[in-house]
């Protein structure tokens, strides 16, 4: 996966390098301009077992501004933002991959370096018994609660 | 004993008579014996279904999981540039504007339809409103949700969108819509049922067919639909793992 290209970046901008589970890391560039939640929108994804995005639907591309050929094939932390903390993900895979659905608030990264709010449920796709994949289907969370993550996020690095 | 073809009970009352053509047109497809049986609501329909009297369906995508996942039903098709989309709406005059303008202990009008008010309860969930903390009145049809919503009974009224885009013009310009959704991927589904599961595939051909057959084009009008467009197993499985995810409700 690329490092985020300055001239895509909208705005002043920190810097932060971000170390995935799989021991790959990427360099990504951050704002603070926080784009709304659109009312009434799911924003849709799926991605193969290994997490590599293999279907976004309109409001997933709106959001994360990348086109559905810069997202397909990537993997889907090509979205994390550095004020999540890795246990969130953790927790994530753990739910996942034993089969259950997991539900939570996440910040996630735009290409253009703003960020944006979900309450995201991942399911994993089971079919004839195996894991062929995972869907996750993000919706408009509600203020107060991201307020809350806004307070405890930074407690859990 | 001819076969039981039922339709999801949410259909648009305009389209009944479209109903029963399309089950003379499918008896000669089929070349079968199709009994239409039409439920008054979804329990008495999951009722009939649970006892396996039901053979074709056109279903609500709320019930699909139940009916492919655990009676074995196979989708054949859904139809063509139609999706099931929900409007929150409130008087006219209502001084709410956005759906954070809510608190709890509104009063909510709403049919029997579960994805309409399963997409409209997703709708509220950012105003913190769910179940516990609002009044639902259950109403017979979308016209008598409007009804409630316009004599001010309730604060606003969740509607199937292809029903609140036909009411009234009177009717409708004195309801505002709060919210509409705009997900594009819940769909209702024909589906078939393990006696007719062998004819799946002749089924599927012979709906999207439909549409360049003078006839066929004929009884696709009367439904409201342009085409049919055959579903494969995945793509209905993909719908049935996102309405998992909705039934999901914060804390």
């Amino acid at each position: 996966m690329h490092d985020m290209n300055p001239d895509d970046i909208v705005g002043e901008y920190r810097e932060h390098t971000l170390t995935f589970q799989d021991g790959t890391s990427r360099h990504v560039l951050v704002t603070d301009i926080e784009s709304p939640y659109p009312d009434g929108r799911l924003i849709v994804s799926r991605t193969d077992p290994a997490g590599i995005i293999t279907q976004v639907n309109h409001s997933f591309v709106e959001m994360a501004v990348y086109s559905e050929e810069e997202l397909l094939g990537q993997p889907h932390h090509i979205l994390r933002h550095p004020d999540m903390p890795p246990a969130a993900f953790k927790d994530l895979w753990d739910t996942v991959q034993k089969g259950e659905k997991w539900h939570g608030y996440v910040k996630n990264l735009r290409k253009d370096g703003g960020f944006y709010w979900v309450l995201a449920t991942v399911i994993p796709n089971v079919r004839n018994g195996k894991i062929t994949g995972y869907t996750s289907v993000r919706r408009k969370p509600a203020r107060r609660k991201v307020e809350e993550c806004i307070k405890t996020y930074p407690t859990l690095f | 004993m001819p076969f039981q073809l039922t339709v999801s009970p949410d259909f648009t009352p305009d389209h009944i008579s479209g109903w029963y053509i399309f089950n003379t047109w499918l008896q000669k497809a089929l070349d079968e014996g199709v009994h239409l049986e039409l439920y008054n609501n979804f329990n008495d329909q999951r009722s009939a279904i649970q006892s396996d009297q039901v053979d074709l369906i056109y279903a609500n995508p709320y019930d699909a999981a139940m009916l492919v996942r655990e009676k074995g039903f196979l989708p054949v098709a859904r139809p063509g540039g139609v999706a099931d989309e929900a409007i929150i709406a409130v008087r006219d005059d209502s001084s709410t504007q956005v759906v954070e303008d809510l608190s709890s202990g509104i009063r909510i009008a709403a049919t029997d339809d579960p994805d309409v008010n399963l997409m409209c309860a997703i709708m509220l969930e950012p105003a913190e409103l769910n179940a516990e903390n609002t009044q639902r009145e259950e109403k017979e049809s979308y016209p008598l949700v409007a009804k409630a919503v316009i004599q001010g009974q309730v604060d606003l009224g969740f509607f199937l969108a292809e029903a609140f885009n036909s009411l009234s013009g009177v009717t409708r310009k004195q309801l505002r819509p709060l919210v509409t959704s705009q997900i594009h991927i819940i769909h209702h589904a024909l589906l078939v049922g393990p006696k007719l599961a062998h004819r799946q595939q002749q089924l599927s051909e012979l709906l999207a067919g439909m549409s360049e057959d003078p006839k066929g084009s004929g009884v696709l009008q009367s439904l409201g639909f342009d085409s049919w467009v055959k579903v494969e197993e995945e793509e209905m499985e993909f719908m049935i793992d996102l309405m998992d995810t909705l039934t999901y409700q914060p804390a």
